[in-house]
């Protein structure tokens, strides 16, 4: 290229972008899975084959594929939600410090204190407001009047509604709308304080503005909270998450960083699914 | 990775991406008769070939917009990803090299006119050849995209010396005609001005080779490409 200001900037922003990946791979995993294995029912095929990937501290990892391609099975592993049902297992390891989560010894209340998780319809409980907060934090932790009070405040401010809120702490959540229930759901959800947060498509049932808000939440989260979310929408992966991993029949196909997995895929069978040339 | 053969879901999609591969072919089309009609108005002294250049040039001009405006959509509408989206990137950025390529046409073909009106006083075989190989790789450059061929991209995008040696050539050949007789000053330069642009079109045409190279495989070719342009360094001391 003759122009050398340009080839010189593209080679900078790619040197960003690999910096950034390696980034995203060199930081501390906090949760890491490995060989993992999973069936719903002993005579079923596997709905997850031999996963292997980290969720590195402090960043998003977003989750995309087709339907029935295992990602939401994968976060209801990683939070134990399927010891709920007989027949389900799970093999390999998720290890996170040091202890893998899967099996039997674990503590599964406090495992899901410290990885919450968050469903495409938002659950709020028939209760106040307040007591939609207070319920959650009071199975983990006897507080004082006053220090649930600030603990309800310091969630519903982090989950982006106290403004929204706070005059009607009384009122029942069932009054709120979908976004405002679906941020309520998140301010349960951090307000037993967790270390990692799972969505599992926090925003197919909000409307677009709704949605930002969310995104911009999930950004405004992960300096404090390690997160995975699970999303049909590609766009929302490429803006909210630093890595993205592709699953296709119960496979992790690729895992990279956003930026290069959506402008130039490893994989042949990512390329066909974010570009809309599927099978 | 190149784009896939399967097509897209979206049939509509699809269409668009052929449209805007078909685009892109046409400008690169239009702008090699361009560079070709200049170079033969030059040579052949044709001031009416010479003047159809430069009034043609507008059509390169509102195939850019159209190409600009085109891909504005595609990226709005279609929210494409991987080989998609650097089609489309990279597309836009052809087409504002393809413009450039047109100016320098219509430059060179402004200057056949002025040419012609000179006594002539050298050949023009360089010239010739020049505009020859240039027009080649800005062929093989935009071929390249068309068929999705890395090859060829990456065979332009190193063919680009040659355009530089005959360049050399043709400005030291010049400074002589120049220092032989002040009459032939006023040809000469322009005729300069000529051999400049044909080797700025050259470089236009690797930079679309180097475009190609990333839309096709996602990878950014290094920095440096084989050059001897020296030019640049050329020093003529005045007669003692």
């Amino acid at each position: 290229m003759s122009s050398a200001e340009t080839s010189t900037s593209a080679g900078a922003s790619f040197g960003g972008m690999a910096a950034r990946s390696s980034a995203a791979l060199n930081s501390d995993a906090r949760i890491s899975v490995r060989n993992l294995d999973f069936v719903y029912a002993p005579q079923l095929a596997k709905s997850l084959k031999s996963i292997n990937f980290d969720l590195p501290e402090r960043q998003v990892t977003g989750m995309i594929g087709p339907s029935g391609c295992g990602k939401s099975t994968l976060l209801r592993v990683l939070n134990r939600m399927y010891s709920l049902y007989p027949g389900q297992k799970a093999t390999g390891e998720v290890m996170m410090d040091g202890k893998n989560l899967l099996d039997d010894d674990v503590d599964i209340n406090e495992l899901r204190a410290r990885i919450g998780m968050v469903f495409q319809k938002p659950t709020p409980f028939p209760m106040t407001i307040y007591e939609n907060i207070a319920f959650g934090v009071r199975l983990h932790e006897k507080l004082s009047k006053s220090a649930m009070d600030e603990r309800v405040e310091w969630a519903l401010t982090r989950a982006a509604i106290w403004g929204e809120v706070k005059d009607r702490l009384q009122a029942s959540a069932m009054g709120l709308s979908g976004g405002q229930q679906q941020r309520l759901c998140i301010a349960r959800t951090i307000a037993v304080k967790p270390e990692v947060i799972l969505f599992d498509e926090p925003t197919s049932a909000l409307d677009p503005i709704s949605t930002l808000k969310i995104e911009e939440l999930i950004d405004e989260l992960k300096r404090d909270f390690t997160i995975a979310i699970v999303t049909h929408n590609m766009q929302q992966a490429a803006r909210c998450a630093d890595q993205v991993a592709f699953f296709y029949l119960g496979e992790l196909i690729e895992i990279a960083p956003a930026a290069q997995l959506f402008t130039n895929p490893a994989q042949p069978k990512t390329q066909e699914y974010i570009t809309g040339r599927f099978g | 990775m190149p784009s896939s053969d399967t097509p897209h879901i979206v049939r509509s999609y699809e269409e668009d991406l052929k449209r805007l591969r078909d685009m892109i072919a046409r400008m690169g089309g239009l702008a090699e008769r361009q560079v070709a009609d200049s170079a033969t108005a030059l040579i052949r002294r044709d001031t009416e070939l010479a003047a159809e250049v430069v009034a043609r040039d507008a059509q390169l001009d509102l195939l850019e917009r159209e190409v600009e405006a085109f891909c504005v959509r595609l990226l709005a509408l279609r929210q494409p990803m991987a080989a998609d989206l650097r089609l489309i990137v990279t597309s836009m950025k052809i087409s504002s090299d393809l413009e450039r390529i047109g100016d320098y046409a219509r430059n060179g073909a402004k200057r056949a006119i002025v040419i012609s009106s000179q006594p002539q006083f050298a050949s023009l075989n360089g010239f010739s050849r020049l505009a020859h190989l240039v027009q080649e790789n800005l062929k093989g450059a935009i071929d390249a995209l068309v068929n999705d061929d890395l090859a060829r991209a990456d065979e332009v995008w190193n063919a680009d010396q040659p355009v530089d040696d005959i360049y050399n050539g043709i400005f030291r050949e010049l400074l002589t005609f120049m220092m032989e007789d002040p009459r032939n000053i006023t040809a000469a330069t322009h005729l300069l001005f000529v051999a400049k642009n044909l080797e700025r079109i050259g470089d236009h045409a690797t930079n679309i080779a180097e475009r190609v190279h990333y839309a096709i495989s996602g990878q950014i070719l290094p920095d440096e490409r084989p050059k001897s342009d020296s030019s640049a360094y050329a020093v003529v001391r005045p007669p003692e």
